[in-house]
């Protein structure tokens, strides 16, 4: 480009500087953020001690079928027979499926030994309704909770759910540590 | 034997709010197999999958920017760029489902300015900083063929109308604004706009919410006709590539060496981008110009002032924005006796016991730092108006047909209107022919 005429030259200069000061100031943004980076990034995880099991993660997650998912903590179940994060209250005991909270069935219950049966999330069938999280909050352990299952998380920057979260449950959490799970001894 | 039934449910039901009380988390004690030796499973923690992807993102990003940079100023290639373009599409759009992108990055960059604990992936930092680098040196090539927003509005732009000069330059507020109201939002915790009403993410990821769909799909309707409406009045990243761009050390030019004003350019650019040579003003022009600019000058000043103090003044309204503010809003109402039932958002903050008094002065804090915010981006939308007034009133010299640096997007589609290009292209042809 013929831009070497001589008026432009002071025009030239003044451009040269600005750059410089730009890229200084980039450099300055760059630092000061690697600076306070710990080299590791965050990803989204509900805490399940603050979950109200409100609902909002099975609709408000931008995937088809949400990325939160019922998780079974097996430590804390009391592997009950009549399961109040399985059956709905008032039904009978009796398993059948029209007595079942589960509304796709998700949750498979395995006969260990008397008395007691084993819980299973498929998470196939999971939708994260947190059905099953409140059943079992209001009547059991509390063993059933939601996570952000990152094998299906993308990770959004503005995650639909956390923005939905009646609770503020919703954090990002360092993504070596990207579980929440809850702990057999927390009071 | 039935280890529960309807009884001890009631009983249960009593014994909640006792347990809740105590702290106690366990109603029932764990089993003891001993019929059987049953080990308790533990749950699966599938490891979050973007960790390696993410850095392949970011050289890809580095490749396609040199590339796209090769290609529109040295190669002076349309379909070359086209293909590039089409590359990126594919994969920032559709394989990667258009997250991370550097528009949305702005965000991550201010929330991390204004909270100390929030520290931004250096993956993200990358992808906030290269654009901004390349086009500091070579113009507008990453909004050419690497955004996969631009792509996929450069590919529905069938029938282009020309936008006129005034339209174009009004409704370019919009994204100063949007910008503004983004910085606002971010740094004040309360949302990302941009990710939030990003129009092509549904169409990216095949799902999502409708209304964004819906959003989306206008914003392609009308690319039909008007080149790339997200980019040029929308984008909030574009506004700052314009500045950067202004500078560039390299840029678009729609000749290779000379121009001979054959006009055949002017109706090249979809996006308005080609500037005519300028006409001398009269004298009296000049005059009025002259006084015309002394008064913006003054009006510049008086703009940011009325703007920051129009902005602060509502800083109750934008404040509803954070969620905290709103859920203060909503506890009060219900104390002061509007509602008669909690949403799940109240019901949750009273169940922790926390005393209400303290969201309350949480949400004053948050709205007095949307009131000074409000005056920044007041300041900030007054200036930019004022500064846009003053560019009329300035005659810049130019004797040629050139792309604008701010607006020129370096699609490369204005190359074969100049018959420069063509006495080049016919030198090249020969040279490697005789080679």
């Amino acid at each position: 480009m013929p831009e070497n005429k001589k008026p432009l030259d002071r025009r030239n200069f003044l451009k040269d500087g600005l750059r410089g000061g730009c890229l200084a100031a980039f450099g300055l943004v760059a630092g000061s953020a690697a600076h306070k980076n710990k080299k590791v990034d965050m990803v989204w995880q509900i805490d399940p001690y603050t979950c109200v099991a409100c609902g909002n993660c099975a609709t408000y997650c931008v995937l088809e079928e949400s990325a939160v998912k019922a998780v079974q903590l097996y430590e804390i179940c009391g592997y009950c027979d009549f399961c109040p994060g399985y059956l709905e209250p008032k039904a009978a005991l009796d398993s059948g499926a029209e007595n079942e909270l589960c509304p796709t069935g998700a949750i498979i219950r395995k006969f260990i030994e008397e008395p007691y049966f084993e819980y299973d999330i498929d998470e196939s069938l999971c939708i994260g309704c947190a059905k099953c999280v409140k059943g079992c909050a209001a009547f059991g352990n509390g063993s059933l909770f939601l996570q952000v299952r990152h094998d299906r998380c993308l990770n959004c920057n503005e995650c639909a759910i956390a923005a939905a979260c009646p609770s503020g449950a919703f954090r990002r959490v360092p993504a070596d540590k990207p579980y929440l799970l809850k702990t057999a001894d927390h009071a | 034997m039935i280890r529960l039934n309807k009884l001890t449910i009631g009983l249960a039901l009593s014994l909640i709010f006792g347990a809740a009380a105590l702290g106690i988390e366990r109603l029932y004690p764990p089993p003891d197999f001993v019929e059987t030796d049953h080990v308790m499973p533990t749950p699966t923690t599938p490891h979050p999958r973007q960790d390696i992807y993410e850095y392949i993102d970011v050289v890809v990003l580095f490749i396609a920017l040199c590339v796209s940079s090769f290609l529109v100023l040295k190669m002076r290639s349309r379909r070359a760029i086209f293909v590039l373009m089409l590359f990126s599409l594919v994969y920032f759009g559709f394989i990667r489902e258009g997250c991370v992108c550097p528009i949305g990055s702005t965000q991550n960059i201010v929330l991390s300015i204004f909270d100390k604990d929030y520290a931004v992936p250096l993956v993200v930092l990358a992808f906030f900083l290269l654009p901004l680098v390349f086009t500091l040196f070579f113009g507008r090539t990453f909004c050419a063929a690497v955004c996969p927003l631009g792509a996929v509005q450069d590919l529905v732009l069938l029938r282009p109308v020309k936008v006129p000069r005034w339209a174009e330059s009004t409704l370019r507020l919009i994204a100063y604004i949007y910008l503004g109201a983004a910085v606002l939002f971010a740094a004040t915790g309360s949302a990302f706009l941009i990710c939030r009403y990003d129009p092509f993410v549904s169409i990216f990821r095949l799902t999502g919410s409708l209304n964004i769909l819906v959003l989306g799909a206008c914003f392609l309707l009308i690319g039909v006709f008007v080149g790339r409406p997200y980019c040029r009045f929308v984008c909030p990243y574009g506004v700052i590539l314009r500045q950067l761009s202004r500078i560039s050390k390299w840029r678009v030019t729609i000749t290779p060496d000379e121009c001979v004003h054959c006009k055949l350019c002017e109706d090249a650019c979809p996006f308005g981008a080609i500037r005519e040579p300028a006409v001398e003003w009269t004298a009296a022009d000049y005059k009025k110009a002259k006084r015309r600019l002394a008064l913006l000058i003054v009006l510049v000043p008086i703009l940011m002032l009325a703007g920051g103090w129009m902005t602060s003044g509502i800083k109750h309204v934008t404040a509803r924005m954070h969620e905290r503010v709103r859920l203060a809003e909503r506890i009060h109402a219900e104390e002061m006796g509007q509602f008669t039932d909690t949403t799940d958002a109240s019901a949750a903050y009273r169940a922790t016991g926390q005393p209400i008094q303290e969201l309350y002065d949480e949400a004053e804090n948050i709205r007095a730092r949307f009131g000074v915010g409000g005056w920044i981006f007041g300041a900030f939308v007054g200036f930019v108006v004022g500064v846009k007034l003053i560019g009329l009133s300035v005659w810049r010299q130019r004797t040629d047909y050139e792309a604008s640096r701010a607006s020129c997007l370096a699609c490369g589609r204005c190359y074969k209107y100049c018959p420069r290009e063509h006495v080049r292209l016919e030198k090249l042809k020969e040279t490697t022919g005789k080679i």
